[in-house]
């Protein structure tokens, strides 16, 4: 220890200078330092010194104020050695597609909507589903699309026209083995049908069956070339590498899907990595609904996003989540008693919480299906990035309004 | 100071242990160091290490250990009371049975702890309501109830409104709503005039006065300190007015306060969400003592905005809450007292404030549904307590459902999908194996029960179908992969081929 830092050493009292010192030098020892317990608890209350330097109360006069006394306030800044990835989602005619425009999303340097710190680079974008069969839906959903479900280019133009979707995701949902078994080749056309029918990115959705989706996607993936597709999914349970060489031969995206697991999601972006650029990568660690493992999502994502912030390099991607589960929940879509009812409410409320839930641990983009859900969701990301604050009056008297 | 010389030998602390303590990471070992080291098993525990490491994970009052009361002990306790509170302060609404604690959080973050006192949700009232209307909204709060996992999810508290500004007519209100009803109360107003003429009704029952503003706040905290209730502080969108404001008021001895930074449904919703994690970060993160309070939400001024329709003010209410429930909010007023906005509500407070440590799981073990007999369909599913739960209230929703057996497989909380992806990982914790699934056709004794051999497994677990035919013997039916589909399953693959 040199000379300087022994002085300084030898000075140390336990008020708010001692925090300060330690985190200058590692090496400070105290061993002949008088302990004095009443000053040491002092500083032994700020338990939080880990991500800051320590906030000094400001000094209080002992009289009564008579007026506020101004006191200092700083904002919590962090600094953050991560950050996630941009992935550009759909291609123009520029581009080598044939899209209106391509979206961006990731980017992010903070925790989702700490305005405080940053605003987010990209706005996270609300996708909708539309699937290929006729697959049962729930009535406050069917009300909306049950006229154009036998046709998905219909069903597109349909969320893209009315609903307002930035993007859609098609599911292939009828390629399943166990249901219509459609080949490769008419799969592929229904995209490109969807391609023609609409101008907005696409994403697009196999069946979960690991054989039949990496047929599927070969297919699709050449036919739609350049078009930047998000290839919904790439799981742990399919031969990763050659769905992620059709990906990449085409110039597509991976959707990393995972169980809720935070390492077999870095386990299967590392192996992604030996083929695909990191920019072709978005991962996706499951949702469930609200009231049905919310909180395991919620607080997965929040993990992911945190640590990826951090500097975890492996999942630094923007995350994707299927909010359209939120209709799983029996309380999304049952007749209930009459004092929950309707249930044309309750079902897209449910829809609209499980994806805020999202919004706020870090989901970048959303698949959704509820027109009012979307909208609101939409909404809000809206007036979150947005820095315009409201006026304080327009509130100020909320206990006396009469409403 | 000899006292203090005695101390510091007990605590015998290394540079390294200041150093880390001071961040907040307390060990049992540290905690251990300070107790009596008597081993009087009086806390309920073992002995003191044990009753430490239980203090280190918040399950257990530090007031449990009677000697550490005593008098020789009393800067020992206050030094670990202090090592061991909370960054926000807990605060109690009402007396007694129907009290509510909000606050109490020590972490910003689930998974670094769990959070506490899940966030009170109140219904306000007003004092220009005819008496059958302010009867039928109290009723309603008191008897809003849904079961959920077992459990009871409530409503938990009543604000009463002055939109008259009218001290008597408050005064009134705030009578026959404490006639009325045992749940805690917040008495809304600015005018110190009016609130006063409610505390002296109410002031018995430790109600959260709301709230002290720029322009009212000596009057507030006079009526705090007198009638000795919680204090709500007001600086909409203004923190370092707020921060102010919590430190005037302690000057003048104020010492529970709940914080309302302001919500704004509309454009603020930006600032809204930014002071509310402002706040929970400066308390959390970085310690300061003067915004360490609970923090409290107004869903209702929703409904302020008078082009909105009843619906759309009701819609925008429930999803700002929903929000604020997420980013820190220990207390919400909302104005909406339907079924389909406040469940949803109630479930992701629930779902949030659910302790992450330990895994929601119900018994592993064979249930039986409803009239079952030789015949009847044999089915597994996990002890994830939702996926439990969502299997049985399927079977249970149909009578052609309603007569099964059901084996739980013990996965230590883990549902069905995870648990078989677990069995992929290297570590196999928490993991469904075929195995298991044998072993538990053993222990159910379920061969001595019916005659056939299939076993209808979830199709999530697909992928176990060859093992656990070749472990058991039975043959496997791959059913549907969500539970909704049970009932058709069982119609079309169970009974309709019997009858073939």
């Amino acid at each position: 220890m040199r000379e300087g830092d022994r002085r300084k050493k030898a000075a140390i009292k336990f008020g708010s200078e001692l925090l300060k010192l330690l985190s200058m030098s590692e090496e400070i020892g105290l061993e002949d330092v008088d302990v004095k317990i009443g000053d040491l608890e002092i500083e032994l209350l700020q338990p939080t010194a880990a991500v800051a330097p320590p906030k000094v109360v400001t000094p209080l006069p002992k009289v009564k104020p008579g007026k506020i006394l101004e006191l200092t306030f700083t904002p919590p800044i962090m600094e953050y050695p991560g950050q996630i990835v941009e992935v550009k989602l759909g291609a123009t005619k520029r581009e080598g597609g044939t899209r209106g425009k391509s979206i961006v999303i990731g980017g992010e340097k903070c925790p989702p909507f700490y305005t405080f710190e940053k605003s987010p680079p990209h706005a996270p974008v609300v996708a909708c589903d539309v699937f290929d069969i006729d697959i049962p839906l729930p009535k406050a959903l069917k009300m909306h699309v049950g006229d154009v479900t036998e046709d998905p280019a219909a069903w597109a133009k349909r969320c893209v026209d009315k609903f307002g979707a930035e993007m859609l995701t098609l599911n292939l949902t009828s390629i399943d083995p166990s249901k219509k078994n459609t080949s490769p080749r008419k799969a592929a056309k229904t995209v490109e049908e969807v391609l023609q029918a609409v101008n907005v990115p696409l994403a697009i959705g196999g069946c979960g069956d690991p054989e039949k989706d990496l047929a599927v996607f070969e297919k699709v993936t050449e036919v739609a070339e350049g078009e930047r597709l998000l290839i919904s999914s790439v799981s742990p349970y399919m031969d990763v590498k050659k769905t992620a060489e059709t990906i990449k031969k085409y110039g597509h995206v991976a959707l990393a899907l995972t169980g809720m697991d935070i390492n077999e999601a870095r386990e299967l972006n590392h192996q992604l990595y030996d083929i695909l650029p990191r920019e072709q990568i978005v991962m996706d660690t499951s949702t469930a609904a609200l009231g049905y493992g919310l909180e395991f999502t919620f607080t997965l994502m929040e993990r992911v996003r945190l640590a990826a912030l951090m500097g975890d390099y492996e999942l630094q991607h923007p995350m994707s989540s299927g909010t359209t589960n939120a209709w799983f929940a029996k309380e999304a879509w049952k007749k209930m008693a009459p004092q929950w009812e309707p249930r044309e409410l309750r079902g897209p409320m449910w829809e609209t919480i499980t994806a805020l839930t999202g919004l706020l641990a870090g989901v970048d983009y959303f698949m959704m299906m509820h027109p009012t859900a979307i909208k609101t969701v939409k909404d809000v990301i809206e007036r979150l990035m947005n820095k315009e604050a409201d006026e304080p009056e327009k509130i100020a008297d909320w206990t006396t309004t009469r409403i | 100071m000899d006292h203090h010389k005695n101390l510091k030998r007990r605590i015998d602390l290394s540079e390294r242990e200041v150093r880390r303590i001071s961040k907040g990471e307390i060990n049992p070992i540290d905690v251990y160091k300070l107790l009596p080291r008597t081993n009087c098993k009086e806390c309920g525990e073992k002995n003191c290490m044990a009753f430490a490491t239980k203090l280190v994970s918040r399950d257990i009052a530090l007031e449990r250990c009677t000697p550490l009361l005593g008098k020789e002990f009393e800067e020992t306790y206050a030094i670990l009371w202090k090592w061991l509170k909370p960054p926000v302060k807990e605060i109690t609404i009402g007396t007694g049975d129907g009290a509510v604690k909000i606050g109490g959080q020590f972490v910003m973050y689930r998974h670094e702890l769990a959070y506490f006192n899940p966030t009170a949700i109140a219904v306000d009232v007003t004092d220009e309501l005819p008496d059958d209307e302010l009867l039928k909204r109290i009723k309603g709060v008191e008897g809003f109830s849904y079961s959920y996992l077992g459990e009871e999810l409530k409503l938990n508290l009543i604000a009463v409104r002055s939109t008259s500004d009218d001290p008597a007519k408050f005064a009134t209100t705030i009578k026959k709503v404490t006639e009325n009803t045992n749940l805690p109360l917040i008495l809304c107003s600015f005018n110190p005039d009016v609130l006063e003429a409610g505390l002296a009704i109410a002031s018995g029952k430790s109600p959260l006065i709301y709230a002290a503003s720029e322009n009212n706040w000596k009057d507030m905290a006079r009526l705090a300190l007198m009638y000795k209730c919680p204090l709500a502080v007001f600086a909409p969108n203004d923190l370092k007015l707020l921060r102010s404001m919590a430190g005037t008021l302690m000057e003048h001895d104020v010492e529970n306060f709940v914080l309302d930074p302001g919500t704004f449904p509309d454009e603020g919703l930006v600032n809204t969400i930014s002071n509310f994690t402002t706040l929970r970060r400066i308390s959390c993160k970085e310690g300061d003592e003067v915004l360490g309070f609970p923090l409290m939400g107004t869903p209702i001024v929703a409904w302020l905005e008078r082009e909105r329709t009843q619906e759309v003010a009701e819609w925008t209410e429930t999803y700002i809450a929903s929000m604020l429930i997420t980013r820190y909010a220990d207390l919400l007023i909302m104005h909406s007292m339907d079924g389909w906005a406040l469940l949803p509500l109630t479930i992701l407070r629930k779902n949030l404030y659910t302790d992450p440590r330990k895994p929601t799981a119900v018994d592993p073990g064979l249930r039986i549904f409803g009239e079952v007999d030789e015949n009847s369909p044999v089915m597994f599913t996990t002890n994830f307590a939702l996926t439990y739960y969502a299997v049985a209230s399927e079977i249970e929703s149909s009578d052609i459902s309603n007569k099964c057996y059901l084996l739980v497989i013990d996965t230590e909380g883990i549902g069905v999908q995870s648990a078989v992806a677990r069995a992929r990982a290297a570590s196999k914790n928490r993991a469904l194996t075929a195995d298991m699934i044998a072993q538990a056709i053993k222990k159910s004794r379920i061969e001595e029960k019916v005659k056939h051999r299939k076993l209808i497994i979830p199709g999530m677990a697909a992928q176990l179908s060859d093992e656990i035919e070749d472990l058991t013997g039975w043959k496997v039916l791959v059913g549907p992969s969500s539970s909704s589909g049970l009932p058709r399953f069982l119609e079309e693959h169970w009974y309709r081929k019997k009858e073939d």
